[in-house]
């Protein structure tokens, strides 16, 4: 690996990620700690999605299903008592996998505009599907009373949680790098180049997509796993389609031809709604008020102007125009 | 289960199906001329139904708010169209897509400032209250009117297309827009006028939509969801699919709601039964657009070129 502008950039910020819980013990602000695992499972997400959207060129509007689905793993199999973090961690993946191979099956055939219309209904069926759930809380979600036992790892210690977290997201970016240099992700990204070329070279694409899809979803999966046990809570709003569209927007934002890039975009989208809907400068009460009420207008006109304007994402900025074509 | 349940079940389903088709009409060409996806058409649908009922609460006659809705829907869709969409038509799909998830923040946040986040309620006039006696059931009168409209609009959109130079100027589009341009029409207006075309249609759905469902902040994401399923069921870029698919979904939505918690309660106990009935009746329309699409990818009703 050329160890470039890219690899220096992220691994001052892998390192901030992991110096954040000593600054936040420092400056007893325990709040940074459950922000930034809250940051990082949408970097996981993103990571995941960014599978498929960045280096398979499958634009899914609904991998949030999967976060609803990794997390309602562990919400109903700790409402019936199922307290142990490996059985739920498994159930989690494997109820995952199942989801995404039925619909990665119907989903994959399709391409354009078809496939981002129906990723998105299948995701809004899973949303009604737990809404409709109502021995599991129904619409209002379900509480978990207590974080997964993992053995070794006490996750009712939220600096403890947020090691995890930060582990598994090292461990999925170092899996990708290898999956997408591998035969395996270079005919990925052969199928976004020119699917039919591969298709003519012998590639089974239908397959590479599938297995690529439902990878993806994995990933989205634990992050679904590792929010509800963030939370202590699973709901509906988890797989609603606007979460869907937030995953879109933080893997475009931090820059999708990058393996890192969505770790950036995640910091950047997440922080950009927490300081916008708490932002209180004292310059201009009634200015003020309206933020506070109205912030995520604010967040749409932003993502309005990103997709205007955005070509390669903040990561693919900072890592100079050479690197755009893919890989880190 | 009596038979009068079932028609007025069935009404309510077609009734549901044309406030689809008016929203699919304005997608499905907009996808099939401009290539364009816009997820904000649920957004135009929602300023339609307030500016109705804002116009409504003024004391503006029912109908003349309805055309008010249209209008300003229409010159919403144009402006957004003329300023920043069209900028889009050659991008990837996923800006597009991205572009107008954030427009649909947005306007949810421009109603939620102007009317609050609670519901807003608009009453339909004395005059379109009431039931109508219809084959021994007792039916509401404005839904009757709102499936009236529906097909009346279906109708003219049909003739439209089929039977006038600008629908023709369409069908061209739709085929080739390079070529047409190229002989001389000018294809940025026709983009605009269909895509202000199709907004109308959206402002005219949310008018007709708001005295039965509440006008709300948000409330245009289930049926632009619902368009979605619509159009891909019935083949994308086609609008006799959108028609034929709008009405199949709206009938089999609301049929399955109705119906599959009883059906479900002859085989299954009383606690199963409740429990699996809505569970599969919210999923039925899904689990149809999988079907159709495992069988036939490319939807049921697809276009014909050539």
């Amino acid at each position: 690996m050329k160890r470039d502008r890219a690899f220096w950039f992220a691994a001052a910020t892998l390192a901030f990620l992991a110096l954040l819980p000593v600054y936040a013990a420092l400056a007893a602000q325990p709040f940074y700690v459950t922000l930034f695992s809250r940051i990082m499972v949408f970097a996981l997400a993103a990571v995941g999605l960014n599978l498929v959207l960045g280096f398979g060129g499958l634009v899914s509007f609904g991998h949030a299903l999967y976060i609803g689905v990794g997390a309602y793993s562990v919400g109903i199999l700790a409402h019936h008592g199922i307290t142990n973090g490996w059985v739920q961690l498994v159930v989690a993946l494997a109820m995952v996998a199942l989801f995404a191979a039925v619909i990665g099956a119907v989903v994959v055939r399709t391409g354009g505009m078809t496939f981002i219309m129906i990723t998105l209904a299948f995701a809004q069926m899973g949303f009604f599907l737990a809404v409709s759930l109502k021995q599991y809380g129904g619409d209002d979600g379900l509480t978990i009373d207590a974080r997964s036992a993992m053995g070794l790892f006490d996750l009712a210690n939220n600096t403890v949680l947020y090691y995890v977290i930060f582990a598994s997201l090292l461990l999925t970016l170092y899996l990708f790098h290898r999956f997408i240099n591998a035969r395996f992700g270079l005919a990925l990204r052969g199928i976004k180049a020119n699917e039919r070329r591969l298709a003519a070279l012998g590639y089974p694409t239908f397959r590479y997509k599938l297995v690529a899809y439902v990878i993806s979803a994995q990933v989205c999966g634990l992050a679904g796993f590792w929010l509800a046990n963030l939370t202590k809570f699973a709901a509906p709003s988890y797989m609603a389609w606007t979460v869907s569209g937030e995953l879109i927007v933080i893997a475009v934002l931090g820059g999708m031809s990058s393996l890192f890039g969505p770790v950036i975009g995640a910091l950047v989208f997440l922080l950009l709604e927490e300081v916008l809907s708490s932002w209180k400068p004292g310059i201009w009460p009634a200015a003020e008020t309206l933020l506070g009420n109205h912030w995520l207008g604010l967040i749409g006109l932003f993502v309005f102007t990103l997709a205007l304007f955005a070509r390669q994402g903040i990561f693919g900025y900072l890592a100079g125009k050479k690197d755009s074509a893919g890989g880190h | 289960m009596s038979a009068t349940l079932v028609i007025s079940q069935l009404l309510n389903g077609i009734q549901l199906g044309v406030l689809l088709f008016l929203m699919a009409a304005g997608l499905t060409l907009v996808f099939g001329i401009m290539n364009f996806v816009n997820l904000a058409h649920g957004s135009l649908y929602m300023m339609g139904a307030y500016i109705a009922a804002a116009l409504v609460g003024q004391g503006v006659p029912f109908v003349w708010a309805g055309l008010g809705a249209m209008a300003g829907a229409a010159l919403l869709g144009f402006v957004l169209e003329r300023t920043a969409l069209a900028k889009l038509y050659a991008r990837d799909h996923l800006y597009q897509v991205l572009a107008t998830f954030g427009l649909i923040l947005f306007f949810n946040e421009v109603v939620r400032y102007f009317w609050g986040a609670s519901a807003v309620y608009m009453d339909v006039p004395a005059a379109l209250n009431g039931a109508l006696t219809f084959m021994g059931i007792n039916y509401p009168f404005y839904r009757f009117v709102i499936i009236a409209v529906g097909l009346g609009v279906a109708l003219a959109l049909y003739l439209i297309i089929h039977k006038t130079r600008l629908g023709m100027l369409i069908r061209a589009g739709a085929s080739n827009a390079d070529m047409v341009g190229v002989l001389g029409v000018n294809i940025k207006l026709l983009n605009s006028a269909v895509f202000a075309l199709g907004a109308g249609l959206a402002g005219l759905a949310g008018f007709m939509a708001g005295p039965i469902l509440s006008v709300q902040p948000g409330m245009g994401e289930p049926v632009l969801i619902l368009t979605l399923v619509v159009i891909v069921t019935g083949g994308i870029g086609s609008i006799r699919g959108a028609f034929l698919g709008a009405i199949i979904i709206g009938v089999v939505d609301t049929l399955g709601r109705t119906f599959l918690p009883i059906i479900f309660s002859w085989f299954l106990e009383q606690s199963l039964a409740q429990a699996a009935g809505p569970a599969v009746a919210s999923m039925l329309i899904y689990l149809l657009m999988a079907v159709v699409l495992a069988l036939r990818p490319q939807g049921l009703f697809p276009v014909k070129h050539g």
